[in-house]
């Protein structure tokens, strides 16, 4: 079976972000780019169900400017066969990308699609399960465990009160979580070999799909800092402080 | 303005993240009403009719309601949810999980995970896990959000007393289904809503030290948390979690052991009122948002503070 992988490039996990001093957004000159970590995980377990034959073929999407075929680049040399790249060099919210995704997933006609649950950007959580719901799959969000069962895949979800798994019809979406896989590294040969791989950009227009961000953003501040307090010297010090200081107990 | 809030529960009780999208609908303005989907969750919807402030609560009582569902669920609401101005569920994993969904079915923007209400319009968010906030207007006809609870003080449990409307549609879209769970049952508090929570980090060495925690946390009446790697090296269970992709805490008293504070942490528990750190490297970053730092080795210091407590 075919599965489509939807990648994103964003800002390295490792990066300290740090605001713009006219609060437009946050400084992305000269920081160094990723794969959403969440997306990695994603790759990977497409590589895996490859490697238990399950999966036949890796279709790797990223929408995003001109510099997102590296991501792409990264998920070919990590596995996955060929790459489609939906440049814009504009903001493409959740619901766009669901949109666009969209349009791929009819094209590919996918029996998986899986996705990171949330990008580490934005922090929005969404379009995955936005994907489903325009292509009518069911979802399967917070993914610890990816079993494909015939015309099934059963998915163990890691929610607020433990982990609960329910099984879907094919095709459907899954969205990863920390716990599915530990991804691996690209080898060199792998990432030689990545270079030659297909890689084909398209533009929104091409899908028919128009950019048109619902939500604006009216300003990006910094967080208010948090005081450091005081170190103590120990453990009897530190109950008291917080009997007679703080009064938390 | 009319709202509809989407209620957290699991069938047999009402969550109290219920009450913090309440006050956050409050904030908004208008009307609020309380849509519990479940399955024999009559005693929810009951209990959704006593919190204060609530004007209508509709209850959808059916067997594809009752693991939450995404797929179900997300088509009620979308139907429930016309001629609502604004569609409201706490950001939990349910919320989470059906609430874009909802979204996409209305063709609308969702507003994930927010802890401010500017305006019937605007809203804050935090961002790069809360490394930048952001204030967001959107312009869709329908305000599809989620909350944090713990940004919002949750209204009353009593005080109201709404009406209660049954709603016969049923939708199950036959996408999916639940097969089984694994539940992490605990005497303890709630760790989204304690008031008070310890957790524990990779320097806990294995899931066996915890029990140091929850001694600690017997005594104090305090949920357990956990670091990533602690989780991820298999010391707890994931809905442990604490941080930018696990669960959001704010609670009175939040005390970090054996965690060095990596930034996806703090995201999870910076807004703690008071934050206490264990750690044996004076050099962790934890330190930096502690009120009250114990630069101490921790299978000396925690059994200590246990004894210490109970004096
Ligand atoms: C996409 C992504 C999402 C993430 N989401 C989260 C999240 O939601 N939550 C989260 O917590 N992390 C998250 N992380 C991971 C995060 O970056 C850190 O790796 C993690 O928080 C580190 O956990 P830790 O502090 O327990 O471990 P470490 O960083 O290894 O720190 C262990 C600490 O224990 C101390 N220690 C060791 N032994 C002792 C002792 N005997 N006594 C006292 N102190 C001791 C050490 O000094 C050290 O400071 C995420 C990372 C990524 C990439």
């Amino acid at each position: 079976m075919k599965v489509l992988v939807a990648v994103k490039r964003v800002i390295d996990y490792n990066v300290k972000v740090r605001v713009k001093p006219d609060n437009t957004g946050v400084d992305l000159a000269n920081v160094k780019m990723a794969m959403n970590p969440f997306c990695e995980i994603a790759v990977e377990e497409a590589v895996r169900l490859k490697e238990k034959g399950v999966a036949t073929e890796i279709v790797v999407v990223s929408i995003g400017p001109k510099a997102a075929q590296e991501q792409i680049r990264t998920a070919l040399a990590l596995g996955a066969d060929r790459g489609i790249h939906i440049e814009t060099e504009e903001e493409v919210q959740s619901l766009e990308a669901a949109k666009l995704l969209k349009s791929v997933v009819e094209k590919e006609e996918p029996k998986l699609v899986i996705l990171g649950k949330q990008s580490i950007d934005s922090d929005n959580n969404q379009t995955g399960q936005m994907l489903a719901a325009l292509t009518g799959m069911g979802q399967g969000t917070f993914a610890s465990e990816v079993v494909v069962d015939g015309e099934k895949v059963n998915v163990t979800r890691e929610v607020d009160g433990g982990l609960m798994t329910v099984s879907l019809n094919l095709p459907a979406v899954v969205t990863t979580d920390l716990r599915l896989n530990e991804p691996r590294y690209a080898s060199l040969p792998n990432i030689m070999k990545a270079k030659k791989k297909p890689l084909e950009a398209i533009s929104p227009a091409d899908l028919g799909v128009e950019i048109a961000p619902r939500l604006s953003t009216l300003k990006v501040e910094a967080p208010a800092a948090r005081q450091a307090g005081i170190k103590v010297a120990d453990v009897a010090e530190l109950v008291d402080k917080l009997k007679n200081e703080a009064k938390v107990i | 303005m009319s709202i509809l809030v989407i209620a957290e529960h699991d069938n047999s009780s009402l969550k109290q993240a219920t009450q913090s999208v309440v006050a956050a609908a409050k904030a908004i303005g208008g009307d609020v009403d309380v849509l519990v989907a479940g399955e024999n969750c009559g005693g929810v919807a009951e209990a959704a009719a006593k919190v204060d402030g609530v004007n209508k609560v509709l209850v959808a009582d059916n067997a594809a309601y009752g693991h939450f569902l995404a797929e179900n669920l997300s088509e009620l609401v979308a139907e429930a949810g016309k001629g609502y101005s604004h569609i409201l569920a706490a950001a939990g994993t349910t919320g989470k999980d059906f609430m874009p969904r909802v979204a996409a079915l209305l063709d609308v923007a969702q507003i994930s995970d927010i802890i401010r209400v500017e305006s019937e319009d605007t809203f804050v968010r935090p961002i790069y896990a809360g490394n930048a906030i952001a204030t967001v207007k959107s312009s869709d006809s329908v305000k599809v959000i989620t909350v944090r609870p713990t940004a919002f003080d949750a209204v009353p449990a009593e005080g109201g007393s709404a009406a209660v409307e049954a709603l016969d549609t049923v939708k199950d879209a036959g996408l999916s289904s639940f097969v089984g769970e694994e539940k992490a049952e605990s005497d303890r508090p709630d760790l989204a809503s304690a008031g008070i929570v310890i957790s524990g980090g990779r320097g806990m060495q294995n899931g066996d030290n915890f029990k140091m925690l929850e001694e600690v946390a017997d005594v104090l009446g305090a949920a357990v948390g956990a670091s990533r790697a602690a989780v991820d090296a298999g010391f707890v269970p994931n809905d442990m979690q604490v941080g930018q992709t696990g669960k959001i805490v704010a609670p009175q008293l939040y005390i970090a052991v054996g965690i060095s504070g990596a930034i996806q942490h703090l995201a999870g528990m910076s807004d703690s009122k008071v934050i206490v750190a264990i750690n044996k490297d004076e050099e962790a970053p934890i330190f930096q948002v502690a009120d009250y730092g114990l630069v101490a080795d921790l299978f000396e210091a925690v059994p200590q503070l246990k004894e210490e407590l109970q004096k």
